[in-house]
């Protein structure tokens, strides 16, 4: 039952993915003043809210596991901790790709790029919490407490360096700046990347299904 | 009226045993004179840029000294097994997390009040004003509002006291980066006016960590 639904999931994500290809390179016009490297774009945006979107979730869980004392919850907490720190990654390296051809450097210290950088780092703690605990109960726990603290001083962080540095180009997206034909394939691009996420998340669930199975085995082995 | 006086009996407590063993306050202080003496290797000490890295230094300073003397807060609970006789009175969790927040905040206090004068002799900046004295409340309560749950979070882990800079030093960067640019204005003469919006942020940072390390203090100090 699981295995097939994943299986469908997954073939949903391939054939978004395939026309979020299409989309960006075909279908979309190119950008007048950045040019091709703009396609960026389709791809940097929708890995930026999804790892925020991860990071939320780790934030829900963590809340959940904590009143609840359900391990499930933590499971779900840090699979999406750990794919969430691989968007935020790949996010932070297309943004850089971006920036050397528009900006002429890798990396300016802009309010959202900092921001980014500082929640990459939290999440990396968090994950490594988890490592430096033996008992396997309590580190849930430390965690979820660093995956809460983490999420509240999100908001605290993008004020602060919003008004460190104010001089910085709003996005576009909402002031209705995206020509109809760059909605579409954002859109499409943000759907095949959640179903990306999604099917993720689950691999990594069952992964760690398997993982606690193996573990129960092995101790009744010796 | 009971929950202050559990509490200030934590807090008098501590202060008490700094008292006798000169633990903390001494050796952060020495360790603040070294920080500033290396940024004065680091930057020179020619007028101009002074006063332009002079609120970066104070904060990095003051940051750098709040990892160290929260680290200590928590070990010392621990090398002697006084958590668990602090878990064992009849208190509730969150007068433990109040009581030893309001020691760390007292000896974070004592060192800068001392290191300020310290740095300003050093550097020939004017430091005292009320704009600086407030800027310094506010950041210090919130470095030990989230810093008193991070020391407890560390020494909880095989690390111990590499965990807490690592967990603590991201999270207070929006308190850091406020206190600095705040600093900064007060330095040049600004009035409040012109840093309240930085005040607004730290005091919100501050209320945000006190009212969540209240609540989720207890699950970190229970086995």
């Amino acid at each position: 039952m699981r295995t097939s639904y994943l299986r469908g999931l997954t073939v949903l994500g391939l054939l978004l993915m395939l026309a979020a290809l299409y989309m960006i390179f075909v279908y979309v016009p190119t950008e007048a003043t950045m040019g091709a490297v703009q396609r960026i774009f389709y791809f940097h945006v929708p890995l930026a809210w999804l790892a925020f979107m991860a990071f939320f979730i780790v934030f829900i869980c963590s809340v959940v596991y904590l009143v609840m004392r359900n391990p499930k919850w933590d499971l779900v907490a840090s699979s999406s901790a750990e794919i969430g720190v691989i968007f935020t990654s790949l996010f932070l390296i297309s943004g850089s790709l971006w920036a050397k051809p528009i900006w002429g450097v890798w990396w300016i210290w802009e309010p959202r790029l900092t921001a980014a950088l500082v929640l990459w780092i939290i999440y990396i703690a968090y994950l490594l919490v988890r490592s430096y605990v033996q008992n396997k109960e309590q580190g849930a726990r430390l965690a979820a407490v660093v995956g809460i603290a983490g999420f509240v001083d999100v908001p605290v962080v993008a004020l602060a360096v919003a008004l460190w540095r104010t001089d910085h180009p709003s996005p576009v997206i909402f002031e209705g700046g995206l020509a109809p034909s760059m909605l579409y394939t954002l859109l499409v691009c943000i759907t095949a990347f959640s179903v990306l996420f999604l099917v993720l998340l689950l691999l990594k669930l069952a992964n760690k299904d398997i993982e606690s199975e193996i573990k129960q085995i092995y101790k009744q082995l010796i | 009226m009971a929950f202050w006086r559990k509490v200030l009996a934590i807090t008098r407590k501590d202060i008490i045993s700094e008292f006798r063993a000169r633990e903390i306050i001494g050796l952060v202080l020495v360790f603040v004179l070294l920080v500033i003496l290396i940024f004065n290797f680091a930057f020179g000490a020619a007028n101009e840029v002074i006063s332009k890295t002079a609120p970066g230094m104070l904060w990095v300073t003051f940051a750098f000294a709040g990892v160290l003397s929260l680290n200590r807060a928590f070990i010392m609970e621990k090398e002697e097994g006084c958590l668990e006789g602090l878990m064992v009175a009849p208190i509730s969790r969150d007068i433990i997390y109040a009581g030893k927040m309001l020691s760390c905040l007292v000896f974070l206090l004592v060192v800068e009040v001392i290191a300020l004068p310290i740095f300003a002799f050093l550097f020939n900046l004017n430091v005292f004003s009320g704009e600086i004295l407030v800027i310094t409340l506010l950041s210090t309560v919130g470095f030990v509002a989230c810093g008193t749950l991070f020391s407890a979070l560390a020494v909880k882990t095989r690390a111990r006291e590499l965990v807490l800079p690592v967990l603590f030093l991201p999270i207070v960067i929006p308190v850091i980066i406020c206190a600095v640019k705040a600093t900064g204005l007060a330095m040049e003469g600004k009035s409040w006016t012109d840093i309240t919006n930085w005040l607004l942020i730290i005091g919100s940072f501050d209320l945000i960590f006190l009212v969540i390390s209240f609540w989720v203090f207890s699950f970190i100090i229970e086995e």
